[in-house]
């Protein structure tokens, strides 16, 4: 395989996974998991 | 070697005292180093005539002693501090972690004894020389090793947002420094590049540029996830954008390098990739500096009364305006008016002074009671009086440079009708002169703001003691 194809595939495949993470997080947004870590500097006091 | 630290009840702190202090005793030399060059620049005879003391060496010394030492020391305190208080446990490998202090005051003392010296590398930010950058090296590994070996030791489910800035600078600073320090040594304090050329080039700003990304960007988010949210007394605006934040920003800066080598011999279109690069750039910067800025809404009336809030909050400002400053200098045509000019020197220090090192004071001047169990600093209106020194400082000295920058940069591109350059060099130079002036100043003025901070510091310390934090116990919340 030529290796500018794998550098491409690379970049669409980190692409993909970035926009997974989007739609990860999205779907995420609201649960109480984002509350406990968002709220985990306040455990200290 | 003391391994085993799961049954520790305090959190381990003393480290955190002793690179919190230093970071503030390196920030007074490094910036006092950064004024005296810039008073060379306006009278060239203060470089005394000597090699040690000429602008070529000093220059290094004053960039490393910020970056690295004074930077570097309020990362170490910083990540320290956090990454136990977050994760609800003491330090991994305690002695490892002393060693880590001790390792880079020792970096940094080579560091000021072989630039004045003229020992160098010649690459930008990364000058020391080859037996200090094996010692860089020893030193960073340990730290990685401590700082993810208490992640790994935590007693919480999630790792807090915070830390993974901390992580990904740890991370990424190791990898730049190992590959672009790569070099064949020919003596003692001699070296030349594993690379040649234009790669050279490129490596040296793969890694230039990533140091300004995770070492002064990555790194000190980490310190804005947990000390804004902390000082304002809410949690960050936003959990799901921090995320992306992270991602965002982790996917971009590897790439953005190349806009330091626009219009050089390195490819067109790697010049292209770095330039669209750095303009997405913008994107996660800005959503940075929205969620940090955000986290006060509905407290916005804390900064009347807060200096230590509104170093963070002007700090921000300042991200926000360097990181719009700098995908616009990225641009080709900006840049081949930009580049080469004192306008870049001015956008690096309204990084520099502005983001870094405002949101570096306002976490030390959080950490440096509670760590000597004290209420508040010894002096609450020399904060205040720091916090105006400070900014007019830095609106003295980014304003000064932004017209000397242009200025020059127009008068280099003026030509004759005839084709001939309007203006030779010198006049260019002459022509900035009264700006270097302001900027002098203005570098005055926020070293005075560093060494009120320094008499703060030690006021507040050597009144309280060191105090001992508890490791509370970890309770379920909502």
């Amino acid at each position: 395989m030529d290796i500018n194809t794998l550098r491409i595939l690379a970049t669409i495949a980190s692409f993909a996974v970035f926009l997974g993470i989007i739609g990860w997080v999205w779907k995420r947004r609201n649960t109480s998991d984002f509350k406990e870590a968002a709220n985990l500097p306040f455990t200290n006091d | 070697m003391q391994v085993s630290n799961s049954q520790s009840t305090t959190y381990n702190d003393s480290v955190v005292r002793q690179f919190s202090i230093m970071a503030v005793v390196w920030g007074v030399v490094g910036m006092l180093v950064g004024v005296i060059i810039a008073a060379q620049l306006v009278w060239p005879e203060l470089n005394l005539g000597l090699p040690w003391t000429s602008f070529g060496r000093l220059r290094p010394l004053h960039t490393n002693a910020v970056i690295f030492a004074f930077g570097g020391c309020t990362l170490f305190a910083t990540s320290y501090y956090v990454v136990q208080r977050t994760c609800h446990t003491t330090l991994f490998l305690p002695s490892l972690a002393k060693f880590t202090f001790w390792g880079w005051q020792l970096v940094i003392v080579a560091a000021a004894v072989s630039l004045p010296l003229g020992f160098t590398q010649g690459k930008e930010y990364a000058e020391l020389e080859w037996p200090i950058d094996l010692l860089i090296a020893v030193v960073w590994v340990s730290y990685a090793i401590v700082f993810f070996g208490t992640i790994g030791t935590r007693k919480v489910k999630h790792i807090y947002v915070a830390n993974w800035f901390f992580g990904a600078f740890i991370l990424t600073v190791a990898l730049l420094h190992i590959v672009n320090s790569a070099a064949m040594p020919a003596s003692m304090m001699k070296s030349y590049s594993a690379y040649a050329g234009v790669q050279d080039a490129m490596v040296q700003w793969w890694y230039g540029h990533n140091a300004v990304g995770f070492f002064l960007t990555a790194g000190f988010l980490g310190i804005m996830y947990y000390f804004v949210p902390k000082q304002a007394d809410r949690p960050i605006y936003s959990y799901s954008l921090s995320i992306v934040h992270f991602w965002a920003l982790i996917f971009t800066y590897m790439w953005a390098g190349p806009h330091h080598l626009h219009y050089t011999a390195l490819p067109d279109w790697t010049q292209s990739l770095g330039m669209a690069f750095s303009l997405i750039l913008l994107a996660p910067s800005w959503g940075g500096m929205i969620n940090g800025m955000m986290t006060l809404s509905g407290a916005w009336h804390k900064l009347r009364t807060d200096p230590i809030l509104r170093f963070m909050i002007v700090s921000l400002s300042f991200y926000g305006m360097s990181t719009f400053e700098g995908p616009m200098m990225a641009i080709k045509t900006v840049n081949s008016l930009s580049h080469y000019t004192d306008w870049t020197v001015g956008h690096v220090h309204s990084g520099a002074l502005g983001w870094v090192g405002l949101v570096s004071m306002g976490a030390i001047y959080y950490m440096i009671p509670r760590l000597f169990g004290q209420k508040q600093m010894h002096s609450m209106k020399a904060i205040e009086l720091h916090f105006w020194l400070a900014t007019v400082g830095i609106v003295l000295y980014i304003a000064a440079l932004w017209i000397a920058g242009v200025m020059e940069g127009l008068m280099w591109r003026a030509i004759n009708t005839d084709g001939t350059l309007t203006y030779t060099f010198v006049e260019s130079v002459k022509a900035k002169h009264p700006y270097y002036i302001i900027r002098m100043l203005g570098g005055l003025l926020y070293l005075s703001g560093m060494i009120i901070m320094l008499w703060n510091v030690l006021k507040t310390a050597t009144s309280g003691k060191a105090a001992v934090a508890t490791i509370p116990p970890v309770v379920a919340h909502a």
